[in-house]
C-alpha cells in the first residue's frame, strides 16, 4: 500500500557537531511525529538515499503524561507524541516538518537534552510533604474542592521542560530556576500540612535565580501542555515571598 | 560479626520500586534506584482511573473482605489468596498514607475523599485524582522518596539499565551488572539484596497501551538466569483504547465507571448466544444496542476487563463494529458536565489523538494489551504459616532477589480487576521494603568482603556480550524483526487462543531468535545508541514471548484472560494451579504448582446478576502483620 509522503527535517548530532538532515516518510493515518521516527529506525535512510544512523530521541508513555519526548517542533516547544503530522500539513500548507533539541539543556545527542537540572530545582524548593513517614495512622487533613481542584492542576506538572525553554529569562548568562519550580512551591505550600515548612520553599526563591528574576513575557503559561496556571502561580509566590521577607526581618525566633 | 550497613538495590522506580525504596529507607537501608528513566517518568504514570480501597466511604457496609472476594473471584481464582486477602486488609492504610504524603485525590463537598465505581464490582471503593491517579500516586511517592535522597538515604542511578545480577558461589544476589545508557559503559552495583520492580512486558506485543519503557528485558534476563516465572501466559486485553500508529492509548474504565456506555449499531437479522445460554437478536436494526447491559443487566458496561474484551471483538467479529471496522462505541456524550469534568484528562486524550471531540460525539474504542497478570514468582509464606519467619515474602526463588509491582505474580490470577494494580504496586512494594531487611539481617556474609573476581566475572560475561551484538553484520533490522513478533504475537496470543496457531507462533518466534543472530545495528556508536539498548532488549524478548506462549499452548482452558474456544470451560479439576516456567536454551521447561485456596472455594464467576452479599472467607489467621 502506498501512502502520501511527508517530510521531517530533524536537527541531528552532538555538541558543537549538529547538522540538519532530512527524511522522507509514508503518511499513515493518525501519524505523529513519534511514529515517524519510529519509522525512520526501521529504515535509516535519509533523503538523499544515503544509509544513516537512526534518531534517537526520547519518549515513555506517548499520551502526554509522562514528559519524556520534549522536543521543538516548527520551533515551537511540546510533546511529541502530541504533535499530529496531518495537523501541520493543514495549519502550515507545507508537508516539511523541522525538529530540534531544545535549547536551554546541556545537548547529549539527536533531539535528547539532559534535564537533571529541573529535577535538581525540586530538590532547592523543598517540594514534597513533610512527614514522620509511612508508619504513621490516619487520613490526612480535609481538602476543600477548590482547593483540591487548583492542586490537582499544579500536580500535573510533568518536568517536561517547555516552560523553561520559553522562557526568554532562562538563559546562558542567568540562574532564573524558571517556572516549574516555583509553581511546585505553590502546590506544597497550598497544602495544609505543606504550608508549616512554608518558609523552606520561599527562602531559596528570594535569592538570586530567584523569583525576581521573572520577566513577565508569560511564553511558560502559554506553551505548557497542561495548561498549568504558571503565572498564577508566579504572582502568588511572589507576594508570599515578600510577607516571608518582611516575617523574616521581624521575626528572628523562627529564622532557622 | 560488626553490624553492616545494609546496602539494597531497587531496579525500577515506578510505584512499586519507589514504595520499596521509601520504606527500606525507613528501615535504615542504603538504596540505590537504578531506572531506565527518570524515575517521574516511569509507567505507572499512565494509570488513569483510581486506586481501591475498602473505606466503606458511601455507607455500602463494604469491607477489606468483600473487596478480597471480588478480587478473587475476578482473579478466576487462579491466584494465591493470603496475598490478596493482606493486600485488601492494608488498602485503606494505604490511602491515608497517600492522603497524608499529599496527593491530590478528588473530594466530596465535605472536604472528604471522594469514590467512583470501577468493574468487577458492586461497591463504589475507587480513590481517585481526576483520571491520571497514576500520576499523581507516583509523583507523591516520587515526592517523598526525593526527601530520603536529599538526607543521603538513597542515590538515584537514572539512565541506567539492569542488564545481569551477580550471584555468588551460594546463588545469592550480590548486586548488578548495569548499562549507562549515555556511553553504554557497563558498571558493577553491589548490594546483598536487589529488588526488581521493572513493571510488565507489553512491548512484546510492541503495540499495547504500555510505555516504551516496557519492555520486560529485567525479568526476562533474570529469567535467563534462572529465576522462575509464573503464569506468563496471563495478559489483559484491556476492553477501550484507542487504536494508533505508535502505541494503543488507554482510554479509562473510569469512563464506564462514571456512566459512560458501549455500543454499536443493531442489526436485528444477526443474532449472538448471550451467557444465559440464550440466542438473542443483536438489538434493534438502525436503533444503538448496548450489548453489554443486555446480555450482562447485572454489571452491564462494568464487567471484568476479560469479559468486556471478548464481548467487543465477538461483536465486531459479527460485522457490528463501527463501519464494519473493528471498533465500537464508547459514549460519553451524555455525561453530566460535573462528570465529564472529573474524567478531563482522559476526555482530552482523546481530543488530541483524534481530533474528535468526545464530550459531543461518542469514542470509537477497541481492545489493546495492557497488563500481564504472570510475572516473576515470588514467595509468600502466609501469617500463620509454621515458617513465616524462615521464609521471605516477595522474594523469588534466587535468594536476595526480590520482585514487585506487575512484573510479579502475585495479586490478580488470570484477570485483574480495574485500580487493583496501583494498589498491588504500593503495597508489594512495602512488603518488600519490611521483608528484605530482615533478610540481610540473617545474611552471615556482606558483599563487601567477598572478592573482586565474582564481580568482574559477571562484569566480562556482560562485556562480551555487548561486543557480540555491535560485530553482528547480518542483513537483519532488530526493529523489524520487533516488528514481526508483535505481529504474530497479537494476532495469536490475545483475546482468543488456539493451539494450532499456538504452536506456529512458537515456531515463529524461534525463527526470529535464530535471525536475530544475523542482526547488525545501523548504529555502532558508543553514545546514546538506542539501537544498541534495544537490541541487547530484544534476545530476552524474544524468551519471554516464548513463556507467554507455551504456557498458552498447554493450558487447556477457559480461565480469566486466557480464552480457548477448543476448551470453552474452567477445568479447575486439571487446571487450578499456577504455570512455572524455567528457562531452557530450546524453549521453557513448564511445571505447575497448586493454587493456596484457603480462604474461599472455587465458583462460577458469573457477571450476569448483580447481588450484594456478604462472602465468608475461612481461616483467616488471628494475627495478621500489615505493612501499615
Amino acid at each position: 500500500m502506498s501512502y502520501p509522503s511527508y517530510t521531517l527535517k530533524i536537527l541531528r548530532g552532538s555538541p558543537g557537531k549538529q547538522y540538519w538532515e532530512e527524511f522522507e516518510l509514508p503518511l499513515r493515518t493518525g501519524e505523529n511525529v513519534i511514529s515517524g521516527l519510529m519509522e525512520i529506525q526501521k529504515n535509516p535512510v535519509n533523503k538523499k538515499g544515503e544509509k544513516v544512523t537512526p534518531v534517537v530521541w526520547e519518549q515513555g508513555c506517548l499520551e502526554e503524561v509522562c514528559g519524556s519526548c520534549s522536543l521543538l517542533v516548527n520551533g515551537y516547544p511540546r510533546q511529541a507524541c502530541t504533535a499530529l503530522i496531518e495537523n501541520y500539513i493543514r495549519e502550515t500548507g507545507k508537508r516539511v516538518i523541522t525538529l530540534a533539541p531544545f535549547t536551554k539543556f546541556p545537548l547529549i545527542r539527536d533531539l535528547i537534552v539532559d534535564r537533571s537540572r529541573m529535577f535538581e530545582n525540586l530538590k532547592k524548593v523543598h517540594a514534597w510533604i513533610d512527614t514522620e513517614g509511612s508508619h504513621e495512622t490516619g487520613f490526612g487533613p480535609l481538602i476543600p474542592q477548590a482547593k483540591q481542584e487548583v492542586m490537582y492542576s499544579l500536580s500535573t506538572c510533568m518536568t517536561c521542560g517547555c516552560c523553561l525553554e520559553a522562557c526568554p529569562q532562562v538563559n546562558a548568562h542567568s540562574k532564573f530556576i524558571g517556572p516549574a519550580a516555583v509553581s511546585q512551591a505553590r502546590l506544597f505550600n497550598a497544602h495544609p500540612t505543606g504550608k508549616m515548612q512554608r518558609h523552606l520553599r520561599l527562602r531559596p526563591l528570594m535569592e538570586k535565580g530567584g523569583i525576581s528574576d521573572c520577566g513577565h513575557a508569560q511564553n511558560c503559561v502559554e506553551v505548557c501542555p497542561k495548561q498549568i496556571p504558571l503565572t498564577d502561580s508566579i504572582a502568588a509566590i511572589g507576594r508570599d515571598v515578600t510577607l516571608q521577607a518582611l516575617k523574616d526581618l521581624f521575626s528572628f525566633q523562627e529564622r532557622d | 560479626m560488626a553490624k553492616q550497613r545494609k546496602e539494597v538495590i531497587v531496579v525500577g522506580g515506578g510505584l512499586a520500586g519507589l514504595s520499596a525504596a521509601m520504606r527500606l529507607a525507613e528501615n535504615g537501608c542504603k538504596v540505590k534506584i537504578v531506572s531506565v528513566t527518570k524515575v517521574k517518568r516511569s509507567h505507572s504514570v499512565c494509570a488513569q482511573g483510581g486506586i481501591n480501597a475498602a473505606l466503606n466511604l458511601m455507607g455500602e457496609q463494604d469491607s477489606p473482605f468483600i473487596h478480597a472476594y471480588d478480587t478473587i473471584k475476578g482473579g478466576d481464582f487462579l491466584a494465591n489468596q493470603p496475598p490478596i486477602l493482606e493486600m485488601c486488609m492494608s488498602a485503606p492504610g494505604i490511602i491515608q498514607m497517600m492522603d497524608r504524603f499529599g496527593c491530590p485525590f478528588n473530594r466530596t463537598p465535605s472536604g472528604h475523599l471522594d469514590v467512583r465505581r470501577f468493574g468487577g464490582t458492586l461497591y463504589h471503593r475507587t480513590v481517585f485524582c481526576g483520571a491520571s491517579t497514576g500520576q499523581q500516586l507516583l509523583y507523591t511517592l516520587d515526592e517523598q522518596v526525593r526527601r530520603h535522597e536529599v538526607k543521603g538515604h538513597v542515590e538515584k542511578f537514572e539512565n541506567h539499565e539492569f542488564l545481569r545480577l551477580i550471584l555468588d558461589g551460594d546463588g545469592r544476589a550480590r548486586g548488578i551488572i548495569m548499562m549507562n545508557l549515555f556511553n553504554h559503559k557497563l558498571e558493577i552495583l553491589r548490594g546483598d539484596a536487589v529488588v526488581v520492580a521493572t513493571g510488565g512486558p507489553g512491548l512484546i506485543f510492541k503495540k499495547s497501551t504500555n510505555s516504551t519503557f516496557c519492555t520486560g528485558a529485567a525479568n526476562a534476563r533474570l529469567y535467563m538466569q534462572g529465576m522462575r516465572y509464573a503464569n506468563g501466559e496471563f495478559i489483559q486485553i484491556h476492553p477501550s483504547a484507542i487504536p494508533g500508529q505508535d502505541k494503543l492509548r488507554l482510554i479509562s474504565e473510569s469512563v464506564r465507571g462514571e456512566g459512560g456506555r458501549i455500543w454499536v449499531m443493531g442489526n436485528a437479522s444477526k443474532s449472538i448466544l448471550a451467557p444465559n445460554g440464550q440466542t438473542i437478536p443483536c438489538g434493534e436494526t438502525g436503533k444503538p444496542w448496548y450489548f453489554l447491559e443486555e446480555m450482562y443487566p447485572g454489571y452491564g458496561n462494568l464487567v471484568s476487563r476479560d469479559v468486556g474484551a471478548r464481548e467487543i471483538l465477538r461483536v465486531c467479529e459479527l460485522g457490528l463494529g463501527v463501519e464494519g471496522q473493528m471498533m465500537v462505541y464508547l459514549d460519553a456524550t451524555q455525561l453530566s458536565e460535573e462528570q465529564k469534568h472529573k474524567l478531563e484528562a482522559v476526555l482530552d486524550i482523546y481530543e488530541k489523538f483524534t481530533g474528535d471531540n468526545p464530550r459531543k460525539v461518542p469514542m470509537k474504542i477497541f481492545p489493546a494489551v495492557h497488563y500481564s497478570m504472570g510475572g516473576a514468582w515470588v514467595d509468600w509464606p502466609a501469617s500463620d504459616s509454621s515458617d513465616r519467619h524462615q521464609r521471605f515474602r516477595q522474594m523469588t526463588n534466587l535468594p536476595g532477589c526480590f520482585n514487585c509491582g506487575e512484573s510479579d505474580y502475585q495479586y490478580h490470577g488470570a484477570n485483574r480487576l480495574g485500580a487493583n494494580s496501583l494498589l498491588s504496586c504500593i503495597f508489594s512494594g512495602l512488603v518488600v521494603g519490611e521483608e528484605a531487611p530482615r533478610y540481610l539481617d540473617g545474611l552471615s556474609s556482606y558483599g563487601m568482603s567477598l572478592p573482586s573476581s565474582l564481580f568482574d566475572e559477571a562484569l566480562q560475561v556482560e562485556e562480551e556480550f555487548k561486543n557480540s551484538l555491535l560485530t553482528r553484520s547480518g542483513p537483519e533490522n532488530v526493529y523489524k524483526l520487533h516488528e514481526e513478533l508483535s505481529d504474530v504475537m497479537v494476532r495469536n496470543v490475545t483475546v482468543k487462543r488456539n493451539n494450532q496457531d499456538l504452536a506456529k507462533t512458537i515456531d515463529t518466534i524461534k525463527e526470529l531468535r535464530d535471525r536475530y543472530q544475523n542482526i547488525s545495528l545501523d548504529d555502532k556508536g558508543m553514545f546514546a545508541n538506542q539501537t544498541l539498548q534495544f537490541a541487547h532488549q530484544f534476545g530476552s524478548m524474544l524468551e519471554l514471548a516464548l513463556v507467554i506462549t507455551k504456557g498458552a499452548l498447554l493450558r487447556n482452558e477457559f480461565r480469566g484472560s486466557h480464552f480457548k474456544p477448543e476448551f470453552p470451560e474452567r477445568d479447575d479439576k486439571h487446571w487450578l494451579k499456577t504455570t512455572l516456567a524455567t528457562y531452557a536454551p530450546d524453549e521453557p521447561q513448564i511445571s505447575y504448582e497448586p493454587v493456596d485456596i484457603r480462604h474461599l472455594d472455587p465458583e462460577k464467576r458469573d457477571y450476569t446478576v448483580a447481588k450484594k452479599m456478604k462472602p465468608t472467607l475461612k481461616n483467616i489467621p488471628e494475627r495478621v502483620e500489615l505493612p501499615l
